[in-house]
């Protein structure tokens, strides 16, 4: 069972009952899950967890579904400690959770998971999205696994690594052509007009929680406590927010102690208005025309941005932007350090952990996890220039006079 | 009849047009405002729309002419 109470708009309080809906009827506000925590504190411990599933189902106890999940192998991803790339940034105690491994290889996979489950209990036999890469591939693999219907829209410009991601799973790939705005109000009218699970509106609340379990897991493999800094890529502002309802969870069942993490979000220049919000001051997050290499987080608008920004603010945390040539340096570096391969995104993160602790805002001791959220082999074009081979002929002279080795 | 949930936000040297009411007298479309935030240099506003599907789409393409940036209310659907 679950201990999924209502649905409450995060702007005005408004309840809701546990249905398909993304928006406040009043405000037009973002609704969110509540539960009944004290319900829940009577079931849930550490030791149950830990006698779980290896998979983010073993957090089941604090997400919102109630019959089986759709589940392709999500979660429990390593988190490893960063001794080379920490040593290389100045940092004594930093970790990596490296959610590149997850079945579709991105974090993704953890909110669709839950959004799935949903759909499913909703009686939805067609699930939906929009999206440039990642999302659409988790969507028609979970899509795949329940045996539902999958309609995913991408814009006509997604590199064919992602196309092949995403088709191998056969949904129904509708590849738009016009702007990624054109593509906007298409997707917004056409989950108005059809009655289909469509991930990231109508199933937006639900599909919000499953990245809760990146907290609940960090928390978890750190020994049950929660990081002293924690950096995370935002483009919505979903996951970010999420990480931290994970952890703040955590503390209020009594599983870790009360948190003070400080919460740091990373944006691509190119796509940065919440950075940009934080860095004016102001509580308003004004759209922005998208251009940046990390396409995996290049939203302009962001649903949630007023929210990521209140949990950067509050937590005493930040926002850092990176260029892409900041982006692609940060991302060699991620390999050639801990042998991680990310997608632009993961450059995007640890270029502004190099940047925040060049500037003081990270402090050597803190403990630190850097969120690296999706695998880089989808979109290896951008680091192509790697590619320098020794050319040689099929005998060892040749090869010893490559390598510069003297007879 | 239709109905749209959009943000309009209004650079400054627009904060002092009527384009709401202009919107809705000139369209033929109810402009119901649920959210807003206006200073002297800046604004934005979130509201719902109701009307003919081509009159909401025809008063949405003369606001977005006049400078004022439209978004849909749930932010950018398409995600990475």
């Amino acid at each position: 069972m679950s201990y999924a109470r209502a649905l409450r708009c995060r702007k005005c309080g408004q309840e809701y009952p546990l249905q398909p809906r993304s928006k406040c009827d009043f405000c037009l506000s973002p609704l969110e899950v509540t539960y009944d925590y004290q319900a829940m504190a009577g079931v849930v411990s550490r030791q149950k967890i830990e006698s779980g599933l290896k998979s983010m189902w073993r957090y089941r106890d604090l997400l919102p579904t109630e019959e089986a999940e759709v589940d392709v192998g999500t979660g429990f991803t390593p988190l490893i400690k960063a001794d080379n790339l920490g040593r290389e940034l100045g940092l004594d105690r930093l970790y990596i959770k490296n959610d590149c491994l997850n079945p579709t290889y991105s974090f993704k996979d953890r909110p669709v998971s839950v959004a799935a489950t949903k759909a499913r209990e909703f009686g939805f036999d067609t699930l939906a999205c929009a999206s440039t890469g990642n999302l659409a591939a988790s969507v028609a693999a979970h899509a795949a696994k329940a045996g539902m219907k999958a309609y995913v829209f991408v814009p006509s410009n997604v590199e064919q690594g992602k196309l092949v991601g995403i088709a191998i799973y056969n949904p129904v790939l509708v590849q738009v052509e016009g702007s990624y705005d054109d593509v906007n109000r298409l997707c917004s009218v056409v989950a108005q007009k059809y009655n289909w699970g469509f991930i990231n509106v109508n199933l937006r609340p639900y599909y919000a929680e499953g990245s809760k379990t990146l907290g609940f897991e960090v928390a978890e493999q750190l020994g049950w406590r929660a990081p002293d800094c924690v950096i995370a890529p935002t483009a919505s502002g979903l996951m970010f927010t999420r990480i931290w309802k994970g952890l703040d969870e955590l503390a209020m069942l009594g599983l870790i102690e009360p948190i003070n993490t400080h919460m740091f979000l990373a944006q691509a220049a190119g796509s940065a208005p919440i950075a940009n919000a934080f860095a004016a001051g102001t509580l308003h997050v004004h759209p922005v025309k998208p251009d940046t290499i990390a396409t995996s987080i290049a939203i302009g608008n962001p649903a949630d941005g007023y929210y990521a920004l209140q949990v950067a603010r509050q937590s005493d945390g930040g926002a850092c932007t990176v260029t892409d040539e900041e982006t692609i340096a940060a991302m060699k570096l991620l390999a050639q350090t801990e042998g991680i391969f990310a997608e632009a995104v993961g450059g995007v993160v640890i270029g502004a952990l190099k940047k925040m602790t060049a500037a003081g805002m990270l402090k050597k001791d803190d403990l630190t996890v850097a969120f690296i959220t999706g695998a880089g082999p989808r979109t290896q074009e951008i680091v192509s220039d790697v590619v320098q081979p020794l050319t040689i002929k099929a005998n060892m002279e040749s090869l010893e006079e490559a390598l510069g080795v003297i007879a | 009849m239709s109905r749209r949930q959009v943000m309009f936000t209004f650079p400054q040297e627009l904060v002092t047009e009527p384009l709401i009411f202009d919107l809705g007298r000139q369209f033929n479309v109810v402009t119901s405002i649920r959210r807003a935030d206006v200073s002297e240099n800046k604004g934005w506003v979130v509201l719902e729309l109701e009307g003919n599907e081509g009159d909401i789409e025809q008063g949405l393409a003369w606001i977005s002419g006049k400078g004022v940036r439209v978004d849909p209310v749930d932010g950018d659907i398409v995600e990475g």
